[in-house]
């Protein structure tokens, strides 16, 4: 496949059948991988779709700064993005995400501001909304409210899996911004009666939760809780269980958060089996393990694993 | 229906500090009328409007590790053994997780 720049080779993943995992012959899991994407995650496709929008509704324009509260894989993609636009790029980020996500993003040429570990996501988007408050021509793109996010996976990734899998009955995704699982949840359901669109949410450690207030909580604006049928929460271990059973019995090295979808998806089809249904589950591979490894994720025993997570946002 | 429910560092200031609570209830509803006769004002962090007949808007339930609000909100069916967490809505990690 040829393709003018990078950034034109976006998507069109492959769909992989992981026949050791599933449970039997008529119900099937199937994994999207979508570490093959240009920088090694799901997000090159919304971080492409937010810029193009803002390009196109004219707000983004030569030499702008872009601001976006990340920990990490957006914030990669959107640096690639960035880069070859002649856009500046600012991250925030908690300061107990992965050296890795650092490096990776200081070698695109993205400036990082932290935010403090205690509060997690929420603090480095409260960081965010105050940077953006205080450098008016600077363009928050703003992953979990940006409907181009969403739209980058009902154009693309939602085709994509349907023209693959035709027979679908089960998609299972994980949810963060919500953006993957709203935007591939709609175009499924439009296309396909009776599907099932399934959430796995990571569950943190304590220290991640630490709100002061429950009024202080966050959902995402591009949250609706009418596209799905389901949602889990998977905390680290069981994350961690899957992400090795599916390097160990595929050979696929995900990261931590893949652990977590296929802990769902193994459930469902798990399910389907004792109802007597067939099934074909699609699962999201948001992106590969080489980001984690300093996390000690794939070192020891699971015990030793779980114990060096707490406290990190592992997904 | 005797469960566990386990409750969130924020919300232990009405659990005497304990994490881990029991609770009896057919429902979630009938849970936290029951979990409010011993932690006082714990139902009122959970639950809002005149007769408190909805879920508060960041907090979520999952009853073993599915979410409430997909199983029929306060008036989920709670079994014998079920366990039940309580958390705040949190801004998701990244890859989806991721941010």
């Amino acid at each position: 496949m040829r393709f003018d720049s990078l950034a034109d080779s976006v998507g069109r993943t492959p769909l992989v059948g992981l026949p050791r995992l599933s449970p039997s012959p008529e119900v099937r899991l199937w994994a999207k991988l979508e570490q093959n994407n240009p920088t090694g995650s799901i997000k090159d496709r919304a971080a492409l779709w937010m810029i193009a929008d803002g390009e196109k509704r004219g707000v983004l324009t030569p030499g702008a700064t872009v601001l976006e509260p990340t920990s990490g894989n957006t914030g990669i993609s959107l640096a690639m993005v960035c880069r070859q636009r002649g856009y500046r790029l600012v991250c925030v980020m908690p300061e107990n995400t992965s050296i890795e996500r650092r490096q990776l993003l200081q070698m695109w040429g993205a400036e990082i501001r932290y935010s403090p570990a205690a509060g997690g996501s929420n603090e480095a988007v409260a960081v965010a909304k105050r940077l953006a408050a205080e450098n008016p021509d600077w363009i928050m793109l703003y992953q979990y409210g940006n409907a181009a996010n969403a739209q980058a996976h009902y154009e693309t990734t939602g085709p994509e899996i349907l023209e693959d899998l035709p027979n679908i009955t089960h998609f299972v995704a994980g949810l963060g911004t919500t953006g993957t699982l709203m935007g591939t949840g709609r175009y499924l359901r439009e296309h396909v009666p009776g599907i099932s669109i399934v959430a796995a949410e990571p569950r943190y450690g304590e220290l991640v939760y630490g709100l002061r207030n429950i009024d202080e909580g966050f959902v995402p604006e591009l949250y609706d809780p009418s596209v799905l049928t389901s949602r889990y929460s998977v905390g680290p271990k069981e994350a961690l269980r899957r992400t090795r059973e599916l390097v160990q019995e595929e050979g696929i090295f995900a990261g931590i958060s893949t652990g977590a979808i296929l802990h769902a998806a193994m459930g469902v089809a798990e399910r389907a089996v004792r109802d007597g249904r067939p099934a074909e589950i699609a699962v999201i591979v948001c992106d590969g393990g080489w980001k984690y490894l300093s996390t000690g994720a794939y070192a020891g025993t699971l015990e030793e694993a779980e114990a060096a997570l707490e406290g990190q946002l592992w997904a | 229906m005797a469960v566990q429910v386990r409750v969130p560092t924020i919300l232990r200031t009405y659990t005497g500090g304990a994490k881990l609570v029991e609770g009896t209830g057919d429902t979630i509803a009938a849970l936290f009328l029951d979990l409010d006769s011993r932690y006082d004002g714990l139902r009122g962090r959970l639950v809002t409007g005149d007769d408190g007949s909805e879920l508060h808007r960041f907090v979520n339930i999952y009853i073993n590790d599915e979410d409430v609000r997909f199983l029929g909100g306060l008036d989920a069916k709670l079994g014998d053994g079920d366990e039940v967490t309580i958390l705040p809505a949190v801004a998701g990690g990244s890859a989806d997780a991721r941010l």
